[in-house]
């Protein structure tokens, strides 16, 4: 057998592409079904020369990923819904200090502690909007243990080259399920480390965009002195409240995102070509309405799967053009319709969009699938 | 060959169901065939029912999840109560033959001394799951023998080869 080739846990997998991403710390606070993220990387990182540390909650676990990235040192924490919201206050602390970071969200039934070990897509809307304020989102979907590997490279790669806290929403099924995955893709993958000052330390004025709109990062201890606010800042970091100022920073850290949308959506498309019909759904789901596509297709039917990989920001090109060439999507998620509003917002004017979830801890099978599109389709 | 079996083992928690799932999707991709292996846990994995479910297939698998289990094994009368109905019609039942079973079903049934042989003849209770698989491989006929019995050495504690090659071998030879 091909030595490459692998049975790994989808979060076991979501640690070995970190790792090969360059993650040299991991601080956070275990909680199913995200767990064996921190106990792989436990295990691993110290092998490595890296750091592991289990803090005393939720909050000092992102605040600590936070800081281990400032130092320089490629960060990771990983949760599941009651401790995404316990770490919202950071990750918007991160977006405006721009402090490059992944933040794994592995889905579990809510809210408020709601069904520990049961799978749901239900932070969907809380991975966009859980910190208050405008702020960017980059938020990045796998589907199967391959994918959960070469994902996490690219949250990786987005959170370095855009300075930004990149989410990474996996679900239980996903994260616990082992499948098969080879390994020889290590060697053929791109890593982008984040853009450091080329200046001297006296020169340096910590958020001062190149032309690309992102700041140099300098790792603290190094000998670049700055400061680190969540207040708006000017270039040198200290606080301002000038509405020139703070416009500025508000625009340049949307525009940083919004103008690289074509870079940063990752998506799949399954028997579209000819579709009538076609759903759009994400993680586990997703693998349920292939299933279902193939089965309505041997009974003639014109359907197809837009499988969005990055959910924020929202392919919205391509599911126009989604809208454009079908009669009608339907939207299945395990919850209670967040990114059909999304899908709403933007196919709603072309075609008929439809909503398909559950919330009972079951995942969406692909009968029930079937049957939906079957009913939506007389 | 296009084939997909949908295998679903069930028992107590503690009975190395998952471990055996494991073993048999490690030794399915070792023997080249697809394999995805995953359960459902929760307050039942603690004494109660609990199960393991592996597909392996020819072909791409999709959806990860049992729906109709080709192949149930049962070690428990609690997790086969529960389960004997996600049997297929035409499946294969294989349950240990300290089981009342009260279902009338079509399906090939195998009544096993599996806890017997572990407990009795073994002496190790802990290797009813290695029995199974030695049985569950025997009658798949898909994934080799000796494929299994090598996958099941990388993953068993070291200082047990001895016995899990035995529990393995009993297991197969249960089957006529």
């Amino acid at each position: 057998m091909n030595k490459n080739i692998k049975l790994l846990q989808g979060n076991e997998a979501c640690v070995e592409g970190a790792l090969a991403a360059g993650m040299e710390f991991f601080a956070g606070y275990p909680i199913t079904p995200s767990t064996e993220i921190a106990e792989i990387s436990a295990q691993k990182l110290p092998a490595i020369g890296g750091h592991f540390i289990q803090m005393e909650d939720e909050i000092a676990g992102m605040a600590a990923t936070l800081g281990g990235s400032l130092t320089g040192k490629k960060s990771m924490t990983a949760t599941s819904g009651p401790g995404f919201s316990l770490k919202q206050e950071n990750i918007g602390y991160g977006c405006i200090a721009e402090i490059p970071c992944v933040i794994v969200n592995v889905q579990r039934g809510g809210p408020s502690t709601g069904l520990p070990t049961s799978p749901a897509q239900s932070d969907i809307m809380q991975a966009k909007w859980g910190t208050h304020g405008d702020h960017p989102v980059i938020a990045l979907y796998p589907n199967s243990v391959q994918e959960i590997f070469t994902t996490t490279v690219d949250a990786f790669n987005m959170a370095e080259k855009y300075r930004t806290p990149v989410i990474l929403l996996l679900d239980e099924i996903i994260g616990h399920m082992r499948e098969k995955i080879d390994l020889s893709i290590v060697d053929s993958l791109e890593i982008i480390d984040r853009k450091r000052p080329s200046c001297t330390p006296e020169e340096y004025k910590a958020y001062q965009a190149d032309e690309d709109l992102i700041p140099p990062m300098a790792d603290f201890g190094s000998g670049y002195r700055y400061h680190v606010t969540g207040l708006m800042h000017d270039e040198t970091g200290f606080p301002s409240n000038n509405s020139k100022v703070a416009h500025q920073l508000m625009h340049r850290l949307m525009d940083k995102i919004d103008k690289n949308v074509e870079d940063i959506v990752k998506y799949e498309e399954y028997m579209l070509e000819d579709a009538e019909i076609a759903f759009v759904a994400f993680g586990a789901t997703s693998r349920a309405a292939k299933e279902a596509i193939d089965n309505l297709r041997k009974k003639g039917i014109k359907i197809g799967l837009f499988r969005p990989i990055t959910i924020w920001p929202s392919p919205q090109k391509q599911l126009l053009a989604l809208s454009e060439k079908v009669n009608t999507i339907i939207v299945a998620e395990m919850n209670m319709g967040q990114y059909t509003y999304e899908v709403e917002r933007i196919a709603a004017k072309n075609c008929n969009v439809e909503f398909y979830g559950r919330v009972d801890g079951q995942p969406i099978n692909p009968d029930e699938l079937m049957k939906f599109a079957e009913e939506v389709l007389l | 060959m296009s084939k997909k079996y949908e295998i679903r083992l069930t028992g107590s928690g503690g009975q190395g169901l998952i471990l055996a799932g494991i073993i048999l999707a490690d030794a399915s991709l070792m023997q080249g065939i697809n394999a995805i292996q995953s359960q459902s846990y929760g307050p039942e994995a603690r004494g109660g029912a609990s199960k393991a479910e592996v597909i392996i297939s020819t072909e791409e698998i999709n959806y990860p999840k049992v729906q109709q289990c080709d192949l149930l094994l049962c070690l428990t009368q609690k997790s086969y109560n529960e389960y004997i109905a996600t049997l297929k019609n035409d499946g294969i039942l294989v349950v240990d033959d300290s089981i009342e079973m009260t279902e009338i079903s079509s399906a090939t049934i195998y009544r096993l001394p599996i806890l017997q042989t572990a407990n009795e003849e073994l002496k190790k209770p802990m290797v009813a799951n290695i029995i199974s698989l030695g049985a569950i491989t025997k009658i798949l006929n898909l994934v080799k023998e000796e494929m299994v019995l090598k996958a099941v050495l990388n993953r068993v504690p070291p200082g047990t080869d001895l016995i899990n090659t035995t529990a393995f071998n009993k297991g197969v030879s249960l089957i006529k």
